[in-house]
């Protein structure tokens, strides 16, 4: 079995007037089957009230299905006495850098999980240090977090969940609120982790350029998995995720208005260079 | 009617240990009209620029004139201009607290102290500016889509007929459609109603695609205050500040150097589809 695996999984709540009365009930996630791989890297797009932030809630144990099962390394994360253990598996960085950071120095906010752990204080310096390393936050670990941009804010919050030793890391959105630099940053600290750590990332966000490297995508729409694939394969149906809300990377889109003004190009094209690779060649022997 | 900004300086907690420059010397005008758009990476000053705009912070020294009055007079009435200066701030939607759509939106012209029907008219008028459908007006706010309650908050500052607009990330968090869709209502306001909007964002292809003029901030001095296409010009300066210029930039650029014939300083995917397809039909004569 995967790191993580979903069977038949739903989830409702309930949705109530002012006097907190039923009024109905909405499915936020339908019927979602998914196996991610230990080691891989998996990106889930979706628009907004898709459902993709309540499944990945589910990943962490911090919802638990109305019906189907969640396994995360092989347990069920409906049994109460397995909460800390997946936990421990499947750490969570959300959106806003700002709700996530509780110490008062860098070191200690990443030390603060490992501690709550009860490993021994050594092994925690160790695990700090590693852990600052992993994200290139080792030189502000001295630094009070209220003093670091929001980019770097979001890898000490990444590096507090790697400091648990998890095997697998789910990010809801964390570049939502950074500028581009910021972006860069954090993208590439969670990239490192997944080649370097081998750390499994579930990557959810609207940035369609932070996916392409993916290992596989799927796309969420009204709680069910409305697609899925390699990058390649979902960017090259650019009608398709338009109609879901989506977009795809700016270079992909330009390759795809050049192919209906009829050169010569295949579907999905996903980086520059591939894009210039192409276009160079037609470029010498003319349209 | 414009806005001058003249020698502004902004200094953080002045006269403490702790002092800290967040605005260094600023000069700019912003005529009637103009869609601009202002970047900078996080802390080079933008939001407490635009802050300054309508009086919420006060300049440490320098002028700033609204309509060629200073709004620093004794006898200018600060009031008037936080009406016809409106800023919607980042995630605007947690500022809604009414009951109803409808009367989240006549909050600020109430407090104007104008009568019911003006105030009504107002609302609705605002409402529609922004493209929500009526049968949405007696909803609660906090039962809408993370798009439609941000149209609510926008509409709720236009309610008050500003002459200037200032959007601080308006689409932050909303998915590329959200995203698309409050960008294009904008545009449309700007090109109906002729009033001025700041746009500050941090992406640069929604600011390559939509403004007139950008200005870029960095280190609280204006960097570059020019058209995108001059501004993207200087992309490499851009990025040692921390920024970027539009994905579309760097493919012209790429392509050039392997011997395309393109123009590198466009900066949208149309433009640049354009100046491809021309690169390859030079090829073929």
């Amino acid at each position: 079995m995967g790191i993580v695996k979903t069977d038949n999984v739903v989830y409702e709540y309930f949705r109530r007037d002012e006097e907190g009365n039923v009024e109905g009930i909405t499915t936020a996630v339908d019927h979602v089957n998914l196996e991610i791989e230990q080691g891989q890297f998996i990106a889930i797009l979706g628009h907004n009230g898709s459902g993709k932030s309540t499944l990945a809630k589910h990943i962490n144990a911090i919802l638990t299905p109305t019906e189907g099962t969640v396994w995360v390394d092989g347990m069920d994360t409906s049994r109460e006495d397995k909460v800390w253990d997946i936990r421990q598996t499947s750490g969570m960085v959300f959106q806003n850098p700002d709700n996530q950071i509780i110490g008062q120095v860098v070191e200690e906010d990443v030390g603060f999980g490992p501690e709550n752990m009860g490993i021994p204080t050594r092994q925690i310096w160790e695990r700090v240090e590693e852990s600052l390393k992993a994200v290139g936050m080792y030189a502000y670990r001295k630094y009070s977090p209220n003093k670091l941009s929001g980019g770097q804010k979001q890898r000490v919050s990444i590096a507090g969940v790697l400091a648990m030793h998890p095997k697998c890391i789910v990010l809801d959105e964390p570049t939502a609120m950074l500028d581009p630099n910021g972006r860069k940053e954090v993208i590439r600290a969670v990239r490192g982790l997944n080649q370097v750590e081998g750390v499994t990332v579930i990557l959810i966000t609207h940035y369609m350029e932070e996916i392409i490297h993916a290992d596989k995508v799927f796309v969420m729409d009204s709680g069910r998995i409305a697609m899925e694939g390699t990058p390649r394969q979902i960017f090259s149906q650019v009608e398709e995720l338009q109609k879901l809300r989506l977009d795809v990377p700016q270079v992909t889109l330009l390759a795809h208005e050049l192919q209906k003004r009829g050169v010569d190009l295949p579907n999905g094209i996903l980086t520059i260079e591939e894009l210039a690779d192409r276009l160079a060649p037609i470029a010498k022997r003319g349209v | 009617m414009s806005i001058i900004v003249d020698h502004v300086n902004y200094i953080y907690e002045e006269d403490t240990p702790l002092a800290m420059k967040a605005l260094n010397d600023i000069c700019l005008t912003i005529p009637d009209g103009q869609f601009i758009g202002i970047i900078g990476h996080t802390g080079s000053g933008k939001s407490t620029l635009m802050q300054h705009l309508n009086g919420l912070i006060r300049a440490s020294s320098g002028h700033i004139y609204f309509n060629g009055k200073d709004i620093y007079d004794k006898d200018f009435d600060s009031k008037e201009l936080r009406s016809k200066v409106g800023l919607v701030f980042q995630y605007p939607e947690h500022q809604l607290f009414e009951i109803d759509v409808f009367s989240d939106v006549c909050f600020g012209p109430k407090n104007l102290g104008l009568d019911k029907k003006e105030v009504e008219l107002r609302a609705y008028d605002a409402l529609k500016k922004v493209g929500l459908p009526d049968e949405l007006f007696y909803q609660s706010p906090f039962e809408l889509s993370g798009g439609q309650k941000r149209r609510v908050a926008i509409a709720g500052v236009l309610a008050m007929k500003p002459e200037v607009l200032i959007l601080d990330e308006p689409t932050a968090g909303l998915d590329p459609k959200g995203r698309y869709e409050i960008l294009q209502q904008i545009r449309q306001l700007q090109t109906e109603t002729g009033i001025t909007i700041l746009l500050v964002s941090h992406s640069m292809e929604d600011v390559a695609e939509y403004v007139d003029r950008i200005i870029v901030m960095n280190k609280g001095s204006v960097m570059f205050d020019d058209t995108p296409r001059q501004v993207f010009g200087h992309y490499k300066e851009l990025e040692e500040v921390g920024l970027a210029a539009p994905q579309m930039t760097y493919v012209l650029h790429e392509l050039k150097k392997r011997g395309l014939d393109v123009d590198v300083n466009v900066t949208t995917v149309e433009e640049t589809a354009d100046t491809v397809m021309q690169a390859l039909r030079l090829r073929r004569i």
